[in-house]
């Protein structure tokens, strides 16, 4: 089983062969990146090209990690008990298995997103360790344990907006998705857009990537935005020279909604670009 | 095998374990990065390094235990003594076409290489390059790279030989990431959690055990099911910072902290002073000549209930503390020192952190005058620190 990137994915040689060691010695493997690199589309694509079954679990700042393994309903047992329902006597009628669960319990291997895990509380991958380290836990209710059949390709993504404890992340590989270079950058344009005219590709790199080495900006856009960008500019058949248009007036690339996604870095790229224009004019 | 790489990460104060150790021999012997010296790089610092922040580190120390080393087999070779028999094959049986292995047999078959190669490794004492008998670039010898020879084993060598001139950690690309990241907020998280107030507000979606059982047996048996809203931390806490002047140098940790406690907080409120805090005061650095807020109505605004934090390195003229008039960028009608009882009285349960460390607070007068103002509750802004302050906050 090797993951070699894809038709619609571009993978650089550090992220095969992380993704490749993760996958041989089926270990988690944390991804971190600027928003927008392609971290939780990466795990789609290991799924996808492995031929693999995907389990996303989306973690916001209320998951708790233990609905990640199972939840107990005791309320409607409770209830069930009013009423004497049958099923009220065996206890398994009132658990429901997390997405953990199920991808322990899944018959082939499957690949299990985590999404996003520094969303949570910050005890929350503390919670998680011997579940992700042995891949089993016990139901405390029915007293059974669950182990992984065949474990799991593990897939983390964090935006950095917590830092995650020591003893997890030496549980995990680790790889950091780095902004592309304009090279590999083309190629995953290619990857989206297969019949886009090269004039167009070369002037919208260009303006792409003087919009992001802007100093000061706010949202620096990414590979999504860029992707997002040449849709529209495709949608509204814009010519490659509307881009590389030099006219004063018109100070920032069309269609720039698309690209910068505050008002203050709008406001910001225009005068730089003015005083830019001014030198050179 | 790699140990003396292993410390000499450790000495670089990469923070590498003995359980990453172990999974990258595991790795090794899994054979995930048997293509060339590049993947092993890749590999290792998948396996050995958690964190962008050390990947330069990391890519300084590679550079010097594997210099000048070309392929993968001249690295295992430097590690190992001898290059494990199975793993050149693979590797042979990669890059080698059906004809060049048919010539390989000419030479006496697989295990004749093997053995002059061992044999090789064992004179070679120097990295070399060229000629026609040792191990290294560019050669007819059988072994290495890029050879003439039919028979040559290509250790680990693909693609052009180009790409290969700067090494991929020779570029050292993640030398700026360092200031990029918020760097070491969790330990500060951890401490200010010792202020968290857990209170129960918002919707209710929690079951009341107790209360469910009280109302229940009530209700005659009759299930009465109680929920209440879950326990949040309700601490609320109003945050002064000091800009500009001399607390540039400590721009950094004042923003590591104000990145935690915002994500800590619920109710967090933050305003800004310079130097020390007079009628008005301002929310956002941008617009503090247009967008002020008046002392006052900040002090009317949020009760007492609410826990003060001061950040600054309170150094200053004595005179903006004490004399009308005296701060440094407008006419102030009232000392600083009056605002500051005035905001200690309103908040009482209030302190100080000082990014100066604490030995040097004697040189400064002002940071006496403010200390005494603060009723000694000033706190060096360290973790050690934080936590004295926050158990302060608390009491």
């Amino acid at each position: 089983m090797r993951f070699e990137g894809s038709r619609t994915y571009v993978a650089t040689d550090d992220l095969r062969v992380a993704v490749n060691a993760a996958i041989t010695l089926e270990r988690p493997l944390l991804v971190k990146g600027e928003p927008g690199t392609g971290k939780t589309v990466l795990a789609q694509e290991i799924a996808a090209a492995l031929g693999l079954r995907l389990i996303t679990w989306h973690v916001k700042s209320t998951t708790k990690a233990q609905q990640g393994l199972y939840e107990y309903d005791a309320v409607s047992r409770l209830r069930d008990g009013q009423l004497g329902e049958a099923r009220v006597h065996d206890v398994r009628n009132y658990i429901r298995p997390g997405k953990l669960w199920e991808a322990f319990a899944a018959e082939d291997r499957v690949v299990l997103l985590i999404d996003e895990i520094d969303k949570a509380d910050i005890e929350f991958p503390n919670d998680l360790l011997l579940e992700l380290d042995r891949m089993e836990f016990h139901v405390y209710e029915t007293g059974e344990a669950v182990r992984a059949a065949r474990r799991p390709v593990v897939v983390i993504t964090s935006n950095n907006e917590k830092e995650l404890p020591d003893a997890f992340l030496r549980r995990c590989f680790f790889h950091y998705i780095r902004f592309p270079e304009p090279e590999t950058m083309e190629r995953i344009v290619a990857v989206h857009f297969p019949d886009l005219k090269k004039d167009l590709l070369r002037a919208a790199l260009t303006a792409f990537y003087e919009v992001r080495e802007a100093p000061g900006l706010k949202k620096k856009p990414s590979t999504s935005e860029l992707i997002d960008w040449l849709k529209l500019l495709l949608v509204e058949d814009i010519p490659a020279d509307a881009i590389r248009e030099r006219d004063p007036k018109r100070l920032i690339p069309p269609l720039h909604g698309a690209l910068l996604k505050n008002e203050q870095d709008v406001h910001l790229f225009e005068r730089l670009a003015f005083l830019q224009r001014r030198e050179r004019g | 095998m790699f140990t003396t790489f292993f410390y000499e990460l450790r000495r670089a104060r990469v923070p590498v374990s003995l359980k990453e150790y172990l999974a990258l021999l595991e790795a090794m012997k899994a054979g995930v990065a048997d293509g060339s010296i590049e993947d092993f790089y890749h590999l290792s610092r998948a396996i050995l390094v958690k964190d962008e922040r050390n990947f330069d580190r990391f890519d300084v120390v590679f550079g010097q235990v594997f210099k000048g080393l070309e392929t993968l087999g001249e690295a295992l070779a430097e590690v190992f003594g001898t290059v494990p028999d199975e793993w050149l094959r693979k590797l042979a049986e990669k890059v080698l076409s059906e004809e060049e292995k048919a010539q390989i047999e000419a030479l006496g078959g697989w295990d004749a290489i093997m053995r002059t190669l061992a044999q090789r490794l064992a004179e070679q004492k120097d990295r070399h390059q060229g000629g026609s008998k040792w191990i290294g670039t560019a050669g007819t010898s059988p072994f290495g790279a890029h050879g003439y020879n039919p028979e040559g084993v290509r250790i680990g060598q693909e693609g052009n030989r180009n790409r290969r001139a700067v090494k991929v950690w020779d570029r050292r690309d993640f030398r700026n990431l360092d200031d990029t990241v918020e760097l070491g907020t969790r330990n500060i998280k951890v401490a200010l959690r010792r202020l968290r107030r857990f209170a129960r507000s918002g919707a209710a979606d929690e079951l009341d055990l107790p209360d469910t059982i009280r109302s229940t047996a009530q209700n005659a048996g009759w299930l009465d099911i109680k929920m209440r809203p879950e326990r949040r931390n309700a601490a609320k806490v109003l945050l002064f910072l000091d800009v500009g002047g001399s607390m540039d140098d400590h721009v950094r940790i004042a923003e590591e902290l104000f990145s935690a406690a915002r994500s800590e907080f619920r109710h967090l409120e933050h305003f800004y002073f310079h130097n020390c805090v007079y009628e008005t005061v301002w929310r956002d650095n941008r617009r503090r000549q247009t967008e002020r807020t008046g002392t006052w109505e900040v002090l009317r605004t949020f009760g007492s209930d609410w826990r003060l934090v001061f950040v600054g390195d309170a150094s200053m003229s004595p005179y903006e503390i004490v004399q009308p008039g005296g701060s440094v960028e407008h006419w102030n009608p009232e000392a600083g020192s009056v605002w500051l009882d005035r905001m200690v009285a309103t908040w009482p349960r209030a302190v100080w952190l000082n990014p100066v460390a604490e030995p040097y607070w004697g040189y400064t007068q002002s940071v006496g005058m403010i200390r005494r103002i603060m009723e000694d509750r000033m706190y060096p802004l360290t973790l050690a620190g934080l936590d004295a302050a926050m158990r302060a906050l608390v009491r």
